[in-house]
């Protein structure tokens, strides 16, 4: 059955029709519109806790490991003598274990309210294409969450940093992203140290512990965030954009002697700690960067925002999100050509992205991930919210924990990764879940013509109709294959 | 295709109970316990208690119905299956009675309205919103009357004025056989689809997650005996099962559903101790099947089918039925069983003699469609 460009609006571009959206009448302005309506802070993230609370139960739960570390150190010579090196080292832990229980606890509170609220907002929104772009950009910028500094604040990287600038240029979003805490972080720049800068020079004198550069986020905005995989730069270049970023740090993070160095105030605020910034002119890529302090790599950044492999890069990934997984050329040459033009302006892109036929081809072009799927199904049985718990839960289930792709290169978005046995199953009890909460009055037969206008197939249709029972109807509804792909 | 191990199994059930206040047990008649137990998905009455002494019967099923050769005999018309080895028990003890050719007032053959009216009471579909379990209700000693469905939902039997909430042990929960299968014809011509989810079948099968039935039922049955025990237990439980849908490979699938019902009522006998001797127990389903095997190994939807009443507070140890017959001219648009007795006035004659209320009552109450008075035979020992 050929899909309806109403119902590709609503699911390939949209989160899922809910049942009381109407079908856009006019679909590419439906979607254009949501440009303005678009709201940064909706209420749905109310609940989401400050940065400055996160911050602050990071910092006392690295100052209490730190803490017992101290006290396990100071305990084991004793023991040794003693031969009870066990029971001593026992000893200390059930003091320390509580209050360490207590803050990892508060810590994926945190996360679970953050979810809650994400899933929230693309349940209650009426801007589901803007919502579906966050998501993208999430996964463009991804943290992970197996790290424990990172639980709290993944969420706050979405919600402060990429959605504001969600409808700006790229070069803005960058530049939002990589000050932000939660990156910092994860890719361990905020510890990174010019080791010619102030305190670069104070622990090379003191010979202490090697703590210098860090090169992590300068290669993974070089690889992942800008201008992608072996496209032309080298390891000298990541090595001086490594040097450019020292002093980009957090602020509050660190409690006791170091935090004076960083300085900022303790609200986990971006702060530029000259004493941390390998001074000097860099050279990347053949070009030459005299500014000096924050200003410098900032400069980089902008550059590498504006060049043609990141436009490409940007335009791929996009195309491959809405016009399949090998997206078409043409799409990718469109997008790259309107990126390059408009200056990474992104509205402009998104807007010849809608103006791609390819990305209105009437069958589906994509298996959705699982969070797609669980939206998708949410919205068609109107849930307008689910209990933090139990959103964490059913993610965990079908694969894809929130802010969790276990790697700074975000989740695959291809159908390969996706479309398993097992994958498949857990959907099937999710489905039938959802449906038996939904109860029998939810007539599938109906909703299926909302949510898949025009699309439903016939065999779809049969199946939904011969179902036992109204809650297994739904359930069918939701595992089809028109709705499992987009 | 799917191997037939994979339909040996049961579809999920769950279970509802309703709680009545502990004042209310100062009648005697409070410590009655009454479980409805419906089969979703339209069972085939012919099958579970087969005419095999009608003549046309060998004809028309004995090749289909082979595993009624070794079922129970009751007297010389009918034979129960032998997955029902609990229930044939109870009918030796006078402790199952069968009521065959039933039928609601509904007349069609959706699953959806067919499941309304059963539930509501109503004559048509939709047309009640409330449903007659929860009806009963205001019938019985007032109180602050509470209902606890064991589901996620509270079904549609349950719902109306009187509170009822609802608990679902998370052991219940997962994906039914049934639905299992559905999702299997649904993707049979989709490529990516049904290579994903035979595989998924597969490893499902290999790894043990189909339990054996009868274990299912009677965990499901010892749970509802046990909210219907002690003095601040429930006394009125709604139990589900779905799977009776069998519009292939009937014999095994039924084999496993019967199995599994019957694990639920011998778990409940066995739970209920004491008990029992004031319990009535009834199963129902919204409509029957096909009297003619289908071309592959099931039935269709059908019209007229079996209820049973069990429970020591049963008169059992019989089988009423107004026998329409199997001839095509006998059958209800020539295809299925000929429906002779109106379930609402069997059930409504069974719970006023339960409850010892008057009869008229009930039927208003609980039927106030229907038009037929509430049977006067003896249900109720």
């Amino acid at each position: 059955m050929p899909m309806l460009d109403a119902a590709i609006a609503l699911n390939r571009f949209g989160l899922g029709a809910r049942p009381g959206d109407a079908a856009p009448a006019d679909p590419k302005s439906w979607l254009t519109g949501q440009f303005s309506r678009f709201q940064p802070r909706p209420l749905a993230l109310a609940q989401v806790p400050s940065r400055s609370a996160v911050i602050g139960q990071l910092a006392d739960y690295v100052a209490q490991v730190r803490m017992d570390g101290r006290a396990k150190r100071r305990a084991q010579p004793a023991s040794i003598s003693t031969g009870t090196a066990p029971q001593t080292a026992a000893k200390t832990d059930p003091q320390a274990d509580p209050l360490r229980r207590y803050l990892r606890q508060s810590i994926r509170d945190d996360y679970l309210t953050e979810n809650a609220a994400r899933l929230s907002s693309a349940l209650t929104t009426d801007n589901p294409f803007a919502e579906r772009l966050v998501h993208f950009w999430a996964n463009h910028f991804a943290v992970s969450v197996d790290k424990l500094p990172v639980i709290g604040l993944a969420g706050l990287l979405e919600f402060e940093a990429i959605r504001p600038h969600l409808f700006g240029r790229f070069s803005d979003l960058l530049i939002a992203v990589e000050q932000h805490p939660a990156m910092l972080v994860y890719l361990d720049q905020a510890q990174s140290i010019g080791p010619n800068s102030e305190i670069g020079r104070l622990v090379a004198m003191r010979g202490g512990k090697q703590r210098g550069l860090n090169e992590n986020l300068g290669r993974e905005i070089m690889e992942l965030h800008t201008l992608g995989v072996r496209t032309g730069y080298s390891q000298a270049d990541v090595t001086e954009f490594a040097r450019a970023l020292t002093g980009w740090t957090v602020s509050g993070l660190a409690r006791g002697p170091a935090s004076r160095f960083i300085g900022g105030g303790d609200d986990g605020s971006f702060t530029f700690a000259e004493a941390m910034h390998e001074p000097g002119d860099r050279v990347i890529m053949g070009k030459r960067y005299p500014q000096q302090g924050e200003a410098q790599a900032r400069a980089i950044l902008l550059d590498l925002a504006a060049k043609p492999a990141t436009a490409r890069h940007i335009s791929t990934k996009l195309a491959r999100h809405f016009a399949g997984d090998d997206p078409p050329q043409p799409v990718v040459d469109r997008l790259t050509r309107a990126y390059l033009a408009s200056g990474g302006d992104l509205p402009t892109v998104y807007r010849a992205l809608i103006d791609s036929p390819e990305a209105w081809a009437p069958k589906p072009l994509k298996f959705k991930t699982p969070w797609e799927w669980s939206v998708s199904a949410l919205r068609a049985v109107g849930q307008t919210g689910i209990e933090p718990q139990a959103a964490a839960a059913m993610l965990n289930q079908l694969g894809q924990p929130t802010w969790k792709p276990g790697s700074p290169a975000g989740w695959d978005d291809i159908a390969a990764s996706w479309a398993a046995p097992e994958a498949l199953m857990r959907r099937v009890e999710i489905a039938q879940r959802l449906a038996s909460k939904a109860g029998s009055s939810v007539d599938a037969r109906a909703l299926a013509q909302k949510v898949l206008p025009g699309t439903v197939s016939d065999a779809t249709r049969t199946a939904i109709a011969r179902a036992e029972s109204p809650q297994e109807g739904l359930a069918l509804l939701l595992v089809s294959p028109e709705f499992v792909r987009r | 295709m799917l191997s037939r191990r994979f339909f040996l199994s049961a579809g999920g059930a769950a279970v509802a109970a309703l709680s009545m206040p502990r004042m209310a047990f100062a009648r005697a008649n409070t410590s009655r316990r009454f479980v409805f137990i419906i089969q979703r998905g339209a069972a085939d009455g012919l099958s579970i208690l087969g005419p095999t002494g009608d003549p046309l019967h060998a004809g028309l099923r004995d090749s289909f119905d082979q595993g009624l050769q070794n079922g129970t005999k009751l007297g010389s018309f009918f034979t129960l299956h032998p997955a029902l080895a609990e229930t044939a028990k109870m009918y030796a003890a006078s402790q199952a009675l069968f009521v065959h050719a039933v039928a609601s007032p509904y007349r069609d053959r959706s699953h959806f309205d067919g499941q309304n009216v059963l539930e509501t009471g109503g004559s048509a579909a939709y047309q009640l919103k409330d449903g007659w379990l929860n009806r009963l209700l205001s019938l019985l000693p007032a109180g602050d009357t509470k209902a606890l469905a064991l589901s996620d939902t509270v079904p549609m039997a349950l719902r109306g004025n009187n509170q009822v909430s609802s608990y679902a042990p998370s052991k219940l929960a997962g994906p039914s056989e049934d639905l299992l299968q559905r999702v299997a014809a649904l993707y049979e011509a989709d490529q990516q689809l049904h290579a994903l989810w035979s595989e998924a079948v597969a490893t499902r099968m290999t790894a043990g997650a189909v339990e054996a039935t009868g274990q299912n039922g009677a965990a499901i049955g010892s749970v509802a005996a046990r909210l219907l025990s002690g003095d601040s237990g429930a006394r009125i439980a709604m139990i589900e099962t779905n799977g009776w849908d069998t519009h292939s490979g009937q014999q095994g699938r039924l084999a496993a559903q019967l199995r599994n019902l019957d694990g639920i009522v011998g778990s409940l006998k066995t739970g209920l101790g004491d008990d029992w001797t004031n319990t009535l127990v009834v199963v129902a389903t919204e409509f029957g099947r096909t009297v003619h095997p289908n071309g592959t190994g099931g039935t269709d939807h059908g019209e007229a089918s079996l209820a049973m009443l069990l429970g020591g507070a049963v008169a059992g140890g019989k089988v009423i039925a107004d026998w329409p017959g199997l001839s095509t001219a006998a059958l209800y648009e020539g295809r299925d069983l000929k429906p002779t007795t109106d379930l609402d006035a069997l059930i409504g004659g069974a719970v006023a003699q339960h409850y010892a209320l008057d009869a008229r009552r009930v039927m208003t109450t609980l039927f106030p469609e229907s038009r037929g008075a509430a049977f006067r035979q003896q249900f109720i020992a």
